[in-house]
């Protein structure tokens, strides 16, 4: 894979201020999940609950045709007006929530269908109900079956990539992240806090962490930084088309070749010294 | 009773440090007396490294050191480390990590915030591991991810099943995106331990939070706990400070966890290396 930014101009040339590029992940209207499912696929059908407890809204899910190819979308959606926001608890989900996309991807082995996630969260839900109902063993089990899916999957980042609740999503074959997207083990607010007990340290704390799209592909977390553009109709064609060879050409593989792949991804990350 | 003498020496870097460095525990208070928080009773340290750990008077379990874990849980002279020479590095130049990291070696003596190996207990061969409040709070960076890995790879190919003790404050801040990759790099080999029709086994003691919790630590085919463990994908005060909300009380022990349906059991730490012993055996050929 190809890491480079010269396809666009606002990258690469020189360094960004991590603390814009958070703001900009953040910023208020803009796309959610559920727009870019709108705009990528076709004949969208939105598949809801886990089956065990009930239907969560941060994380939407559900069967359409990218450029003629049945795929599994599976998105945070954080909503766009407050009420839709409440509602969707700003796009941090519950266990339901990820045991919802759990499903969807066992599903999506079934057919062998390839797996879209697109991620936008703050993180998992801390709160008297999520712990109560597995909020930890949700994510363990989401990150132990992805592993093994017997089914291409490719994580899409498009604004916050917060921690566990983002990763529970993203152990996939590739991880892509839009120009104005961060992934984090913490958010900057909460490293600030703990490092300089003030969390209005953020921009700093964003410095620290190194997560913009432009560090974690140098870290080699991340495969693509897919450039952004204000003409939309042309973004969401790139997007599709680059999506579209990257599955056919995943699809092509076979399965335990795919997962051995996908272990081998995460299987070199880490630095230490022996 | 833990005796020391039963177990190697880690190969430590700072191995001849001064004596009060050498002694200094964790966990269970390294002065002479302390006033256990369960109960208010003044213990002698000695009764109570004698006693397990674990308060005469009310059976409060106080933190044990990795290495006294595997004291307690593994048969004499029987464990064998393996990956000891791991150590941590700063990959992101984080501020004030480097510094953090030699404090949390010359504490906890240490090289890092866990330890793996090969072991009997009561005689059944397995892989074990033990993480360590004393470094960093057993907070999981690339060494701890790696060497949990490593076991359960080797495990894996040498057909044993895994005894994991979890403690841990969760991800390490300090490794960015490798700290969080960690807990994806330690899922996929504990399933494909999983696959291979192997047993693992998670002992979760006080506290296992964060991204700990999130992977390895809930990802046993039996999973028991200490009693009085907290255990928690956001600790209390995280959720009390996001809702501005008091917790009822016992809310994320071991006890509450075992109500909820997500703990096997809840063992009491003189009744563990036993209860292990027992579950390994179940797990072994027809007697
Ligand atoms: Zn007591």
């Amino acid at each position: 894979m190809e890491q480079t930014f010269s396809s666009f101009s606002s990258l690469g040339a020189k360094p960004r201020d991590p603390y814009t590029v958070l703001q900009n992940a953040r910023a208020s209207g803009r796309f959610t999940g559920l727009d870019l499912i709108r705009n990528l696929t076709t004949d969208f059908m939105e598949l809801h609950g886990d089956r065990r407890f009930a239907d969560d809204p941060a994380i939407v899910g559900g069967v359409g045709r990218l450029l003629g190819l049945p795929i599994t979308v599976i998105a945070h959606e954080k909503g766009h007006d407050l009420s839709e926001k409440a509602r969707r608890n700003f796009g941090s989900a519950h266990p339901e929530g990820y045991r919802k996309a759990l499903r969807l991807m066992k599903q999506a082995e079934k057919f062998h269908r390839p797996v879209l996630t697109i991620v936008d969260t703050a993180g998992a839900f801390c709160g008297i109900g999520a712990e109560a109902r597995g909020q930890g063993l949700a994510i363990a089990e989401n990150l132990m079956e992805m592993m093994t899916l017997s089914t291409p999957v490719l994580a899409l980042f498009i604004g916050e990539g917060g921690s566990g609740g983002a990763l529970a999503l993203a152990v996939a074959d590739q991880v892509w992240m839009l120009e104005n997207s961060v992934y984090s083990v913490i958010s900057p607010e909460g490293c600030a806090s703990i490092l300089w007990k003030d969390a209005g340290k953020v921009r700093d704390a964003c410095a620290c962490l190194r997560m913009t799209p432009e560090d974690l592909l140098r870290l080699g977390a991340v495969e693509r930084v897919i450039p952004e553009s204000s003409d939309l109709e042309g973004f969401y064609a790139m997007l599709r088309q680059e999506l579209s060879e990257t599955f056919h050409r995943l699809l092509s593989l076979p399965s335990p070749e795919l997962c051995q792949n996908r272990y081998g991804r995460f299987r070199k990350m880490g630095v230490f010294s022996e | 009773m833990l005796k020391k003498s039963n177990f190697k020496k880690s190969r430590n870097r700072l191995e001849g440090l001064a004596p009060d460095l050498q002694t200094d525990k964790p966990c269970i208070p390294q002065e002479l007396c302390t006033v256990c928080p369960g109960c208010k009773t003044m213990l002698f340290s000695h009764d109570l490294e004698e006693n397990q750990g674990i308060c005469p008077k009310c059976g409060r379990h106080f933190r044990l050191s990795a290495r006294q874990r595997l004291e307690l849980i593994c048969d004499e002279d029987s464990y064998e480390p393996w990956d000891e020479t791991l150590t941590p590095k700063d990959p992101l130049e984080f501020p004030g990590y480097g510094a953090k990291l030699k404090t949390s070696r010359l504490r906890s003596r240490e090289n890092e915030g866990v330890l793996t190996g090969k072991a009997l207990i009561h005689g059944s061969p397995c892989a074990v591991f033990a993480m360590d409040a004393g470094f960093m709070m057993g907070s999981m960076g690339s060494v701890v991810g790696e060497k949990i890995t490593r076991l359960f790879e080797r495990a894996t190919r040498e057909r044993l099943p895994v005894v994991g003790c979890t403690v841990s404050g969760g991800a390490r801040m300090q490794e960015g995106i490798y700290s969080l990759m960690q807990m994806a790099k330690t899922s996929g080999a504990v399933k494909l331990h999983s696959d291979a029709g192997l047993l693992y086994i998670t002992v979760l003691t006080d506290p296992t939070t964060g991204g700990v919790t999130a992977s390895f630590a809930m990802e046993g085919d039996i999973i028991l706990a200490e009693p009085g463990a907290l255990i928690a994908f956001a600790g209390p005060r995280v959720i009390e400070q996001t809702l501005r909300q008091k917790l009822p009380k016992g809310f994320q022990t071991a006890e509450f966890l075992l109500e909820k349906g997500f703990v096997d059991a809840v063992v009491p730490r003189d009744q563990l290396k036993d209860t292990l012993g027992r579950l390994l055996r179940l797990h072994t050929q027809e007697v």
